[in-house]
């Protein structure tokens, strides 16, 4: 099938970008893809709103019954210590971390809203379909994308309800698939999109939706820490929302360059709840919501050229959220409207897509992350360091230091071996403050059909027993945050299984694993997490 | 021969129910909703009777809200030729159900009805075999596997004793397992074809039909919490237990 535009991924980018094309020009074909079962299933996120984009996209999204309705009315950060906590004054935090004029949101009901815009603007959306293959045209440059082929199954054999995937053509394809995706990784290769810059930098957040007592609830309330459980070198922190119905969006966000094989990122979230600072507000409450998805942290030093021919990488595709900020929302919504701009030039005036950069630099998009490139880097030097600096490079300096700080590792290159770090003692889950795995994937709604192919696949089969086991004691039965990965003992030796069925396409273990072993592919359409307000 | 098949929105299988806090229901408000499954085997073995030749028309309804079309319009994606929406908000009981329909099969004379056996959300299991009783037609409940021979149906059903196998004549109602088939997929040309196809939207009191619930629903709560299991020392000290604790012998 052929279209103007295509695609690929319906979060805030990938919508931005489709209502902005169908504003520029009403008459274009455009078609959005999301392999979710519905727009919105497979969003996950904070979330504090700023309506930078949005104001500029829908300028009257107040009368359109958006469901951004809470404003942020007072702010904490806590440095946490075991039992202790020191609250940080407000007025010493650099103004990037004010969020005075923001939005407590659900980023997945935000979307499904951009979808219902989208739509009544005339983009076809389709979700359930994952784009699962880039197509090429004979010069070398992007044509389209094909869906994923239905109903294949363990062995790759036809079933009954085969339904063959399908080719879509475009002037422009657009991909958008958030935080390390699938085609977007693939492009960044073939075209060398990341040359010259630092290895892209994640991070791993959790959250969850919690039902809590009247007397601890404080509408529009925004709490960050800092510290424990994580110790002097592990970058994280968390964050608590106070929405409205008396929920918190409560949630934990690890870098994945930690070093020690033995942490558990599930497990240090699961921790940190115990904290009394954090027990006494949820005590008495109910947890309703889990999930967790991995995001970028990179910055301006890690973003790849975001125009190829035939196509753009927008949004958390490429990696354009603004760490210190914790917001990346705002800034994929922007870079998605920066990508229609720059489609409709290409289409009615011929100009080349590489128009899209200088867009970009011009933007204040560009501008907010340059002044924030200097503040994940700095934490290098340990937490401590690392505020120290981030005071005198946000506050005195405000993200204007005549020195650009560099990554110098990629996520997967930092683990170091089993050997020389210590095994971490996690308590075990009462059930009502903290929980296990198990309980906590059931909450997604995640499901994949049963008999299809493993999408979770291993470039070397035997990798996992015979190295990673061995040197790293296989650290995907902890980075994975829902259990997927477990080596089991079998005739007294080792397995390594894969539960892909519980996969919540969080891409953790495409971005941890030591070796690079694990390729995330899409699976079958509609499968994943069912996520409803996250 | 035409075909009549009704499909009901409920909350997806995967998806987690949560009960409200003030017990006057479940959370349904950003809750992905899809297809009763036994639905979708109702819809397949339709589309594949009409494949055969053995059916000229695949009529799909749905009862409920607005947004309730939209299992019409995926039952028009895997093959049905046209849809009914019948516009009723809350809950509609299964008599009520039972009783649009008979207003819709008086209009619309299908030779057969297909429905799944029953839905997820309520687990009533009821609205085929009341839909049987006010047409006055034979009924097949819980088909597993579906044959067709001129104007009798031979249906397998699932009992609890293995297989029955049973034959009524059309016209007739037919209430799926989910056994009888594998539902296809919807593929994207379907889809977008599916958008064109016509639904006709009707309000249950147009018909007729007094949707008020004649069950008071009194209060909706979470089972209780398994208790996690402990270790006894010895069999004298299960047996006190069972006997003290559990009350069970």
């Amino acid at each position: 099938m052929e279209y103007d535009v295509v695609i690929v991924g319906g979060g805030p980018s990938g919508l931005a970008t489709a209502i902005k094309l169908k504003q520029l020009d009403a008459n274009l074909n455009v078609c959005l893809l999301e392999k979710a079962s519905e727009i919105g299933a497979h969003i996950l996120s904070g979330n504090v709103f700023e309506t930078r984009a949005l104001d500029e996209l829908i300028p009257n999204w107040k009368e359109l019954n958006s469901p951004i309705k809470t404003k942020v009315s007072k702010e904490k950060f806590l440095f946490l210590g075991k039992k202790k906590s020191l609250s940080w004054p407000t007025w010493l935090l650099p103004s990037v971390q004010k969020n005075h004029n923001n939005y407590i949101i659900s980023l997945a009901n935000l979307c499904r809203w951009l979808g219902e815009q989208a739509e009544a603007l005339g983009v076809e959306i389709f979700p359930g379909f994952p784009a699962s293959e880039v197509i090429y045209d004979e010069n070398g440059a992007v044509k389209g994308i094909a869906t994923q082929d239905m109903g294949i199954d363990k062995q790759g054999n036809k079933k009954d309800s085969f339904e063959s995937g399908m080719e879509l053509h475009a002037k422009v394809t657009v991909f958008a698939e958030g935080c390390r995706g699938h085609l977007g990784k693939q492009l960044i290769k073939k075209f060398d999109l990341n040359k010259g810059k630092d290895p892209q930098q994640y991070g791993i957040g959790f959250k969850e939706i919690w039902e809590i007592n009247e007397k601890n609830h404080e509408k529009g309330l925004v709490m960050h820490t800092a510290g424990w459980p994580l110790d002097n070198n592990t970058y994280g922190g968390s964050f608590m929302y106070h929405a409205e119905n008396k929920q918190v969006f409560l949630g934990y966000v690890i870098g994945l360059d930690y070093k020690n094989p033995y942490l558990s990122p599930f497990d240090e979230f699961q921790r940190f709840k115990t904290h009394p600072a954090i027990k006494k507000i949820i005590e008495g409450g109910k947890r309703i919501s889990f999930g967790a998805r991995a995001l970028i942290e990179g910055g301006l030093q890690s973003l790849p050229k975001m125009f190829m021919p035939g196509a753009l990488l927008i949004g958390c595709d490429a990696g354009t959220l603004n760490m210190p900020k914790i917001k990346g929302s705002h800034t994929a919504m922007k870079s998605g409207m920066i990508a229609a701009e720059t489609i409709v030039e290409n289409l009615k005036d011929n100009k080349d897509l590489s128009i899209y950069e200088d867009k970009f630099k011009k933007s204040w998009v560009y501008e907010e992350l340059y002044r924030a490139r200097n503040v994940k880097p700095s934490f290098n030097w340990g937490l401590i360091f690392g505020i120290i600096f981030t005071g005198i490079d946000q506050i005195l300096f405000r993200g204007k230091l005549p020195l650009t700080l560099r990554h110098k590792h990629a996520d997967h290159e930092t683990l170091r071996s089993a050997s020389e770090t210590k095994k971490i003692d996690y308590p075990k889950p009462d059930n009502v403050i903290t929980f296990d795995k198990t309980s906590s994937v059931y909450l997604t709604g995640t499901n994949h059909t049963d008999n299809q192919p493993v999408h979770l696949q291993l470039k070397d089969p035997n990798l996992p027993i015979s190295y990673t086991l061995e040197k790293f004691d296989e650290p995907a039965q902890r980075y994975c945050p829902v259990g997927v990965y477990e080596v089991q003992i079998e005739n007294d030796k080792p397995k390594f299984i894969i539960n892909s069925q519980n996969c919540i396409h969080c891409k953790t273990c495409d971005i941890k694993e030591p070796s690079q072993n694990i390729n995330w592919v899409t699976p079958e359409g509609g499968g994943g997490p069912k996520y409803g307000n996250m | 021969m035409k075909i009549l098949v009704a499909v009901k929105r409920v909350i997806d299988y995967n998806v987690q129910i949560r009960v409200k806090e003030d017990g006057t229901g479940i959370v349904t408000e950003n809750v992905k909703m899809s297809t009763n499954p036994p639905d979708d085997n109702a819809i397949e073995e339709a589309v594949k009777i009409k494949e055969t030749g053995k059916a000229t028309e695949v009529v799909a309804i749905t009862i409920g809200e607005e947004k309730a079309q939209e299992t019409v319009r995926k039952a028009l994606a895997v093959g049905a030729d046209r849809g009914i929406h019948v516009k009723a908000e809350g809950i509609v009981e299964p008599l009520v159900v039972a009783k649009i329909l008979q207003k819709i099969v008086d209009k619309e004379k299908p030779d057969l009805v297909f429905m799944g056996k029953q839905a997820i959300d309520d687990d009533c299991n009821q609205t085929g075999q009341m839909l049987a009783a006010l047409l006055n037609w034979p009924q097949a409940t819980f088909a597993s596997k579906i044959g067709i021979k001129d104007k009798v149906l031979e249906v397998v059903r699932e009992v609890d004793e293995g297989l029955e196998t049973i034959e009524v004549v059309i016209p007739a109602i037919v209430t799926c397992d989910l056994r009888l088939n594998e539902p296809r997929y919807a593929s994207l040309p379907n889809i977008m074809k599916a958008k064109k196809k016509p639904i006709e939207q009707l309000n249950a009191s147009d018909l007729g039909v007094d949707t008020k619930s004649r069950i008071e629903q009194i209060k909706v709560e979470e089972p209780p919490k398994r208790k996690s299991g402990i270790k006894v020392a010895n069999v004298a000290e299960l047996v006190q237990k069972l006997k003290n604790e559990a009350k069970v012998i």
